[in-house]
């Protein structure tokens, strides 16, 4: 056991961090597509508003997140539903685009997440593609380790962080 | 400045199998109490050093105290970061010419070498520098440096003093001239940051409240590539240094990331979902698209390094069932076939080729804990070279003798570096937020 050393570090950052140097050259931008056409539906209860069904909490498509078992990208028996309700959405409005992100909990490297990352986030997009989702429709990401939902260093955490994510452009 | 000194003992567990653990060794522990908070970024602790650290006096130059920065503190603190010497206090000694030397008064002190030297200020903000190495044993002059320069250049050619001086006594050449890329997290934002190698003069390069991980030094030092989620996704740019001016060279659709520069800086190696998984491709590093993919497996395939001559990479695949180390070659079209390296355990990830491509640096997982290690690509023999627990991004000194990581300590990411005999350790780490992803720059080249 490695023995602690208390030690006090008399250091300062460098007091260089005021400016954020702004990227001068063009950047190259392959963007998804057009704007989604969404449909909403009218609401059951008569005179009540319309609501947008991808944020309506009383909306399936509303809920945005698959989780996943350690080590694995397999889309569980429970999120089946979920998926096949965004896949319908997109079925159904050829106009919308969805980004689909996915994310692991932070052990280990951090290139080899972003590719654990990238698996889930591409088992999402063939389920739902296999439902009816064009494959133009979505963009498959990772974002590995880097963004955590839940920043603990226990299993509640990195279980909350072993997720995919599914956003729709214009949101 | 002021320097504290203390033993402490260390054990480290010895390892069975292949694996080499090295056995406890004493441990010197120096403090470094930064004297110049505008500059100062990084704090330096050093452990370790070997019994056969070379004493080495260094006597302030004549003049010196007049400077607006000390030659020989530098000097002083740069050799002795590198785990190889001991200095010797020259008390009240102050010879600055060879004559002025009783080398009996050297060899009493227990010194094995002898750095004196001579400052004169000039007009127009000019430094004239005047510097001799001696042998203490043979009473004979090793090396000499002499340069002028502007004052605002002090910390520069004092850099250049200890390259000389570690050359000349130790074989190696010396990376106290070069400099190091890291990222810093402080709450939400993330600064891509470039020092010099003992952490002064800290510049953020790019800085974003969007992750940034892995960047990577182009062979000339002058551009370095780096993904960022700027666009909540991983897009790998390359941005010139000098001018901040920089370009997307990979922004396809799915993710991009983990760039590996050719030893040519023509082309960068990266990893991209463009075409289903995680698989290597090539583009090139000027932004202007050459791709090319190098790798077809049905498992991931990611962290490229370019051996020394081009003609091999190394990376991270799971081809096999779980993440490995294999070799392949770099030639016109997909490879389908690569050699794996690593055998030991289920989990050997980050590779990073030595400058002279004998050996990879690497992080082996065992058990809960993630270790650097350094494997022979001859004899396949491995060295653990750390006994932390969250350890990740290796990579080399451009001299091969030094491994530069991340880790943890106490909950705080900091960056340490473990010379690659394992024998000496320093932590770089800064007053506030997490350091990560540190990257060692090359070594100058000749102006």
């Amino acid at each position: 056991m490695k023995k602690v050393f208390g030690v006090l570090l008399i250091g300062l950052l460098s007091a260089c961090a005021s400016q954020t140097p702004q990227p001068s050259a063009e950047v190259e931008e392959k963007s998804v597509g057009t704007q989604p056409q969404t449909e909403a539906p009218r609401a059951t209860t008569e005179g009540g508003p319309t609501l947008n069904p991808l944020t309506d909490p009383k909306n399936i498509l509303s809920k945005r997140s698959i989780y996943f078992d350690f080590d694995s990208y397999v889309v569980k028996d429970e999120f089946r539903s979920l998926v096949v309700a965004h896949a319908h959405y997109l079925r159904n409005n050829t106009g919308a685009r969805a980004l689909v992100q996915g994310n692991t909990d932070e052990r280990g490297s951090r290139e080899y997440n972003l590719a654990l990352g990238q698996r889930r986030a591409d088992a999402v997009k063939y389920a739902m593609t296999l439902s009816g989702a064009k494959e133009a429709q979505i963009e498959s990401v990772s974002l590995g380790e880097e963004k955590p939902r839940a920043t603990g260093h226990d299993e509640a955490s990195w279980a909350e962080n072993r997720r995919v994510d599914i956003r729709y452009q214009g949101e | 400045m002021i320097y504290s000194l203390f033993a402490a003992h260390v054990k480290v567990n010895s390892m069975p199998i292949r694996l080499y653990r090295l056995s406890g060794y004493a441990i010197v522990l120096l403090f470094w109490l930064v004297g110049m908070p505008a500059h100062a970024a990084l704090n330096i602790e050093i452990f370790g050093g070997g019994a056969t650290q070379i004493p080495i006096a260094i006597v302030p130059f004549a003049a010196e105290e007049k400077l607006q920065q000390s030659v020989t503190a530098v000097v002083g603190a740069d050799l002795q970061r590198s785990g190889l010497f001991k200095l010797v206090d020259p008390g009240g000694l102050r010879p600055h010419e060879p004559v002025e030397v009783v080398y009996p008064d050297w060899m009493s002190r227990g010194a094995g070498a002898l750095v004196i030297g001579s400052t004169t200020m000039l007009p127009g903000g000019q430094v004239s520098l005047r510097v001799k190495l001696l042998d203490v044993a043979k009473q004979a002059e090793i090396a000499a440096y002499t340069e002028t320069v502007p004052a605002e250049q002090l910390r520069a050619a004092a850099h250049r003093i200890a390259d000389l001086i570690y050359e000349k006594l130790t074989g190696d050449v010396g990376v106290f001239s070069t400099r190091i890329a890291y990222v810093v997290k402080q709450g939400k934002k993330y600064s891509l940051q470039v020092a010099d190698a003992d952490g002064f003069n800290a510049q953020p390069v790019i800085e974003y409240t969007e992750p940034i991980i892995s960047p990577a030094w182009s062979p000339d030092g002058t551009r370095l590539a780096y993904v960022s989620f700027e666009n909540k996704k991983p897009v790998v740019y390359v941005q010139t240094l000098a001018t901040r001016a920089r370009k997307a060279v990979a922004n396809f659709r799915g993710s991009n990331s983990a760039p590996a520069w050719s030893p040519d800086g023509k082309k960068l190696a990266v990893v991209l979902s463009l075409m289903g998984g995680s698989q290597l491709f090539l583009v090139n590093a000027d932004g202007s698209g050459g791709l090319q993919r190098i790798s077809q497996s049905s498992g991931i395939d990611t962290e490229p390094s370019f051996s020394p001559d081009g003609r091999y990479i190394i990376f991270t695949s799971d081809r096999g069932g779980s993440p490995q180390i294999y070799r392949m070659q770099v030639t016109g079209s997909p490879s389908t076939s690569a050699e794996r390296l690593t055998f030991e355990g289920s989990y050997n990830v980050s590779p990073h080729y030595s400058s002279d491509g004998r050996s990879f640096t690497f992080v082996h997982r065992s058990g809960d804990r993630f270790n650097v290690a350094i494997q022979d690509i001859a004899t396949r023999q491995v060295q653990l070279l750390t006994d932390s627990q969250f350890d990740e991004s290796p990579s080399f000194a451009p001299n091969g003798k030094i491994i530069l990581y991340a880790t943890e300590v106490r909950g705080r990411g900091i960056l340490s570096a473990v010379s690659s005999d394992g024998r000496t350790r320093q932590q770089l780490s800064t007053q506030a937020g997490d350091i990560r992803e540190p990257a060692w720059g090359p070594l100058p080249r000749l102006q």
